[in-house]
């Protein structure tokens, strides 16, 4: 009896220490977001100066804002391009950094410097590259392709992908490789020695092997495709041309506008929208892991 | 094959190291020579812009113009400087004790306040935007740098990785102090910090980078234009403006440059740390 009081104030003890660790930081978030975000839920059933009540009405509305089905879709539509094109592009320099040794690791270094590059100094060179007599338009010239203003077409949704490309290329190359390094080196010898070539290795032991850290490299990736809107925003301003009208932009104006109920509605979309696809994504892959 | 493959990896390398020799390259040109270049895109002028990666007149004009000529440009900096400091070490001062707390003890509740800490850091800004709004301006901070530094310095993404380095930390040493008679807060300073430093340094390279690049948060919550950091610096480039215009995107560049060459391996482990389960 008396041990058992003896353990059971050991462990209050350590609770106290462990809520004495946890406070400053479990006070700040619960003060910036966690009590204000219960707060955006309410609101997002009041109208606008937060009196009166709304029901779903403003969810309703958020569904036939044409800015924000833009913004939505122009969303969609980027992330379904870019990841796909970022997971393999980014697998494929991986695979070969990791095969190419020394010269590898050397080269490497040289995909992860658009990491530290801060999109206020990249904008400089975005804005001759894709100006109408820019160095690209000066390369279809030179190919005998037509040349556009392509900021301000319908091409400046690919001027956004290129950008997303060339700024997380690093950032997926870091983790392909940190999964490539995990799987054991005897798996590949055994197949060799049974007879394997390089193609059979890959799909057989690299591909399967690589599965667990798939979820995490898409999940983040997606994440990262909402930080665009600093290239969108730098390069064309607070309107931009349609198809490189971002979720943000709509926030924006909103803020600027003060519609408090459309931004509240739009936040608690926003979360379940993540949310959801987060833990799709973490069924459809959780168990490979 | 194997020569095809490095010159390849070699092509791809180059276009992703371009554009800061790009940068590097038009800083240290001279206003004719820019002016060559570029006049198409600068003025309005027929044919196509044309560059070159080595200036033939290099020069240092461009940078000690933007010394002397842009008191403006070196407030941004200094705003950029203080906002980064802050958030920093708010980082520091919260999430290392919490991320400590998240992976030696155990306590009720533990998996459901960590999976929020998680889900938050997976949410874009657009989530947390008007959450901030309310608190910031019930508090009267709008418009003022704490309005940025506070909403950063309560991230839960740094506790996230600290906590992964944390628990890397085997028990069995800490228990061995705590037999010894240590208490838990100095355990936390003997053993926890030194050990775990590899973790607090991933975070703060990360956070840095995040920092120097902060665009939404201070767009939305700063309307005073001389708050504005540096990221929000937008050049005028016209054909007068273009040296300038270079030398202070490289000045922007370059703090992150060194953090980024001196930081390369917590950065890479900080990533990993991050995405990969062990």
């Amino acid at each position: 009896m008396r041990r058992h009081g003896r353990k059971k104030a050991g462990i209050r003890k350590k609770n106290r220490a462990a809520a004495v660790f946890l406070l400053p930081s479990l006070g700040g978030v619960a003060l910036f977001v966690l009590i204000p975000f219960a707060d955006v839920i309410r609101r997002s059933f009041l109208d606008a100066m937060g009196m009166e009540f709304k029901g779903i009405g403003n969810y309703l509305e958020l569904f036939h804002n044409s800015a924000f089905l833009l913004a939505v879709k122009n969303t969609m539509r980027f992330a379904f391009i870019c990841i796909p094109v970022l997971l393999l592009l980014s697998l494929g320099i991986a695979v070969l950094l990791t095969g190419a040794g020394k010269r590898g690791k050397l080269l490497k270094n040289f995909y992860l410097i658009p990491m530290a590059v801060p999109v206020a100094s990249i904008v400089l060179l975005w804005k001759f590259l894709f100006h109408s007599q820019g160095f690209l338009s000066a390369f279809c010239s030179m190919v005998h392709l037509p040349s556009l203003d392509w900021m301000n077409s319908s091409a400046a949704f690919w001027v956004l992908v290129v950008s997303y490309l060339w700024k997380n290329m690093g950032y997926d190359i870091i983790l392909w490789s940190a999964g490539l390094a995990a799987i054991p080196d005897n798996l590949y010898e055994a197949a060799r020695v049974d007879g394997a070539g390089s193609l059979d290795c890959f799909f057989r032991i690299t591909l399967p092997n690589l599965l667990p850290v798939f979820y995490t490299i898409t999940v983040l990736s997606f994440l990262n495709s909402f930080k665009v809107f600093r290239e969108a925003y730098l390069v064309a301003g607070d309107y931009p041309h349609d198809s490189m009208y971002l979720l943000q932009h709509v926030f924006n104006n909103w803020f600027r506008e003060l519609s408090l109920d459309k931004m509240a509605a739009g936040a608690v979309l926003t979360f379940l929208a993540v949310l959801i696809l987060i833990l799709l994504l973490q069924r459809a892959w959780g168990r490979e892991g | 094959m194997k020569k095809v493959i490095l010159v390849i990896l070699g092509f791809f390398a180059l276009l992703a190291a371009y554009p800061v020799l790009f940068l590097a390259a038009g800083s240290l040109m001279g206003k004719q020579e820019l002016a060559v270049y570029l006049a198409p895109v600068l003025a309005k002028g027929g044919g196509y812009a044309a560059f070159r990666l080595f200036p033939m007149y290099p020069t240092l004009r461009a940078y000690v113009e933007l010394l002397l000529d842009s008191p403006g440009y070196f407030i941004m900096f200094w705003n950029s400087v203080r906002i980064t400091a802050g958030i920093l070490l708010g980082q520091l001062l919260a999430g290392v004790p919490a991320a400590w707390g998240f992976a030696r003890f155990e306590f009720p509740f533990k998996r459901a306040v960590f999976t929020v800490y998680v889900t938050l850091m997976m949410m874009p800004f657009q989530v947390t935007m008007l959450s901030n709004y309310l608190v910031l301006d019930q508090m009267g901070l709008m418009d003022t740098l704490w309005a940025v530094i506070l909403p950063g310095a309560f991230s839960t993404f740094p506790v996230f990785i600290m906590y992964r380095f944390f628990t890397g930390i085997p028990e069995a040493v800490v228990e061995s102090a705590r037999i010894d008679g240590a208490g838990e807060w100095k355990i936390f300073l003997h053993l926890g910090l030194p050990l775990g430093s590899g973790g607090i340094c991933s975070a703060m390279v990360l956070g840095f980078l995040e920092c120097w690049n902060l665009i939404e948060q201070p767009l939305t919550f700063l309307k005073n234009k001389e708050l504005w950091p540096l990221s929000l610096y937008l050049p005028d480039i016209g054909l007068l403006e273009a040296p300038a215009a270079f030398a202070a995107s490289v000045v922007v560049l370059l703090p992150a440059f060194f953090i980024f060459l001196g930081g390369q391996d917590y950065l890479e482990q900080g990533i990993v740390a991050a995405a990969v389960k062990e």
